[in-house]
């Protein structure tokens, strides 16, 4: 493909609670045996785009774990790669990245030496498939100086927390408003754009000349006019897992036949690291019913409507319902778990409850798993 | 190129015909095992986790399957810019072409391949056993004996012991004597057909021994390094180590990892065992599913109920069907209401709705008793079961069956279908 990806990893939210003390949003585990970055990886490579650098910062210690090898997403090649850029302090230079425009300006050599003509950025925080390619060419014909993937979300969602676009009949956005109080559109901007690669830097660089740092802020709404901005429309399932409700609404959806057939069986595939466990166990007492059951797990109970992820241990005489737990949590004897996500690598110890009232309950507790 | 220390020669060419259909497609090292595995993964993670970065792999029956599942050794680490995995087939030369036609046959063959790398040591692997075995520590012991030779050996009960090659040993392990089954042994140690070799010493027996036919380690290359007086040690290994070259050992094997605490556990973090996975998606059990004393792979989907059975990846399992003590391999679909016990079901094999599989009372395999036994009903690789079937015990089935194919919707204890390829 005729682009390279650049992928906006360095969030943080305060929304997602707890559960982002531990890591970036890009690295939260999804879907039972992913991480949220995985859908955006692999939407890459499955578009052909060869060259992608994830751009963070926020605790990227489980990200940089995550990304430890580039072969699970076909990127170890001698043509292009995955490189994954974190702040570092330079002859001039020695900020954090100040926003999304700036991370990608403090990075603008990189974009200087490549030779793709254009440029897909993306976030990894939202789970999709998407094809860039018919962007691209969406892009081209437009003659557009940024196209803006968006999406359509159903009445009633919150959508403060997306920027909101409007469109003429051609396409071109009209308006743009970041995190409105009260939206105008429940058309949002996905936060997937195209550009070209030279239009990029000339931006950035005036950008950076302005003291100006956000992508959406300082470009999209500020050129918004100026510029041949395009939105282009996702028709099919895009969720955006950035605060505790999104994320645990998301993963349930996993549980409805029709999600889990378009991500886990109709081509293209996601991709993900490769943790080589073995399949997952069931004992004696073990009754599961309407559940996701990751790699590894050993199960002696019962689970219902829940999304288990990989190499989780539940015990004896437990119940879990409505819940997710995430990767190598360990649930002892007579534990009940209602309407939580218990933190991955949590000990629940025996004979405790955990039950979620009127909203979701996140459980970090950090116990001592071999303790008293 | 840089000399390797110790390099593994993997024998993975045989087709192991005592596992019936299951072998009809597949060479048996790439028969499928515990839910996620083939066999031959055992040997490859073992050569990792010890160390080893340079293995052969010598490949002959139907290589297909063993070939895309090695690709270039990936998930083993075996991807290297000097060593790696290589997979030695067969092959033509100035002086006409031969097929393996026996075990040292098949490494003298590929000679030019070990000179290659001027190793000190070369480790003789075959690809049909499971078990988890640190190939460093069995190196240290042939280095501490200054030996020649190293033959693991496994203690079997006295009673079976004339039932393999046995090694007779003095008090510093050094073997004495070999017995082939003999039927008063000395002892109880069988040879596991692991060897090391100091590279000196097996270069030379195989050039001495190269025109002798169906050349073969246990009965030309160890008792030539004997009658030359070479150290010949036996080293004893004591942990769990697993022949699944009949249809009933095979399926014992798998039964036993369900066991609560499995003597051979999967689920340490040590000594992981390495495989290529296509599967990464989770499973999806059912809200009418059950399933309990399993082991249930990647992406399988259940809808009815599952006991005392090993389901590989991508399994398919329809709404009120029942499956018993049986192994189902990797994308295998059952259809709805069937009822399947003490079976083993191969790769992609699909079995429409109301069926059922392994019932009745037991009668003799009219195919052949010495390997459809154990009350078990074998379906082969990419078989077809029409609807509404009854199949019997000891039965076998291989290729794209259909209705007609069963008088009276069925098909009796001991009876057979094979439709495609040879009889075997």
């Amino acid at each position: 493909m005729k682009a390279l990806g650049i992928i906006l990893a360095g969030g943080n939210s305060s929304r997602m609670g707890r559960l982002s003390d531990k890591r970036a949003i890009s690295a939260m585990p999804v879907g039972c045996s992913y991480r949220s970055i995985d859908f955006t990886l692999s939407n890459m490579t499955n578009s052909h785009i060869q060259t992608v650098a994830v751009l963070s910062q926020y605790n990227a210690r489980s990200l940089n774990e995550h990304l430890n090898s580039s072969k699970w997403w076909n990127f170890g090649r001698k043509q292009g790669g995955l490189f994954l850029f974190t702040p570092t302090v330079t002859a001039d230079n020695s900020w954090w990245y100040r926003g999304t425009a700036d991370a990608m300006w403090q990075n603008i050599d990189f974009l200087k030496q490549r030779h793709e003509p254009y440029v897909v950025i993306a976030n990894g925080d939202c789970i999709y498939k998407m094809d860039f390619n018919p962007v691209l060419e969406y892009h081209i014909q437009k003659q557009a100086d940024i196209t803006v993937v968006c999406a359509k979300l159903p009445e009633g969602d919150d959508i403060s927390r997306f920027g909101t676009v409007k469109m003429d009949q051609d396409g071109l956005i009209t308006e743009f408003e970041e995190k409105p109080m009260m939206a105008h559109s429940n058309i949002v901007s996905t936060g997937v754009y195209v550009i070209r690669r030279r239009k990029l830097i000339e931006l950035l660089e005036q950008c950076n000349e302005e003291s100006r740092y956000n992508f959406v802020t300082d470009i999209l709404v500020r050129y918004r006019g100026m510029k041949k901005i395009y939105g282009y429309m996702l028709e099919s399932y895009w969720s955006n897992i950035a605060t505790v409700e999104a994320y645990y609404q998301t993963n349930m959806d996993f549980l409805k036949p029709e999600v889990r057939k378009y991500f886990f069986r109709d081509e293209p595939k996601i991709y993900s690291k490769a943790y080589d466990l073995p399949p997952a166990k069931y004992n004696i007492g073990s009754n599961v019913k309407n559940s996701l059951i990751g790699s590894g797990c050993i199960i002696n109970s019962q689970v219902e409507n829940s999304v288990l992820f990989k190499k989780v241990f539940v015990g004896n005489n437990s119940v879990i319902k409505n819940s997710i737990i995430l990767n190598g949590a360990y649930i002892g004897d007579n534990v009940r778990v209602e309407n939580c996500i218990v933190e991955s690598n949590e000990t629940l110890l025996s004979d405790t409850n955990y039950i979620g009232e009127n909203e979701i309950k996140v459980i970090s507790e950090r116990n001592n798993r071999f303790g008293v | 190129m840089m000399s390797k220390e110790m390099i593994a020669m993997l024998l993975a060419g045989g087709q192991g015909s005592r596992l019936g259909v299951l072998t009809s497609d597949v060479a048996k090292p790439a028969v499928a095992f515990g839910g996620k595995y083939r066999i031959i993964d055992f040997p490859l993670s073992n050569c990792i986790n010890s160390g080893i970065d340079t293995v052969g792999v010598l490949t002959q029956y139907q290589p297909l399957v063993l070939n895309s599942h090695i690709g270039i050794g990936i998930p083993w680490d075996l991807d290297r810019t000097s060593g790696g995995v290589t997979v030695l087939p067969p092959y033509e030369s100035g002086d006409g072409s031969d097929w393996y036609s026996g075990t040292a046959n098949a490494i003298y063959q590929n000679l030019k391949y070990m000179e290659s790398y001027n190793p000190e040591y070369v480790l003789i692997l075959s690809g049909d056993h499971i078990y988890k075995m640190d190939y460093e520590a069995m190196l240290d012991f042939h280095k501490q004996n200054n030996a020649d030779v190293t033959i693991a050996a496994f203690p079997v009960p006295m009673e079976e012991a004339s039932r393999f090659g046995v090694v007779v040993t003095d008090e510093n392990d050094q073997i004495v004597e070999f017995e082939e089954k003999p039927e008063h042994p000395k002892s109880n140690l069988a040879s596991m057909g692991i060897y090391i070799f100091s590279w000196p010493v097996l270069r030379e027996s195989l050039i001495h021994l190269k025109d002798q036919s169906n050349c073969d380690f246990g009965k030309h290359i160890i008792p030539y390094c004997h009658e030359k007086g070479q150290r010949i040690f036996a080293y004893e290994f004591n942990g769990y180590w697993k022949d699944v070259g009949t249809l009933g050992s095979y399926w014992e094997a798998n039964m036993e990892l369900i066991d609560l605490i499995p003597e051979f556990n999967l689920y340490e973090e040590f000594w992981k065992i390495y495989t290529n996975q296509d599967m990464i998606e989770p499973q999806y059990i059912g809200p009418e599913a059950h399933v309990t004393k399993a082991i249930i792979g990647a992406g399988d989907r259940i809808g009815g109920e599952v006991t005392g059975s090993v389901l590989g990846p991508g399994v398919h399992v329809g709404k009120g069907s029942v499956v018993r003590d049986s192994i189902i391999m990797s994308n295998a679909d059952i259809g709805e209401n069937c009822v399947i016990e003490k079976a083993i079901i191969a790769e992609d094999v699909k079995i429409g709705n109301n069926v059922k599989i392994g019932m009745g009372e037991e009668a003799e395999s009219k195919l052949n008793a010495s390997i459809y036994g154990f009350g078990l009903a074998v379906v082969g690789q990419g078989s077809v079961i029409p609807n509404d079937v009854t199949i019997g015990k000891n039965t076998a089935i291989r290729g794209e069956t259909s209705l007609e194919d069963y008088p009276e919707n069925e098909l009796e204890s001991g009876g057979y279908i094979i439709k495609a390829g040879d009889e075997s």
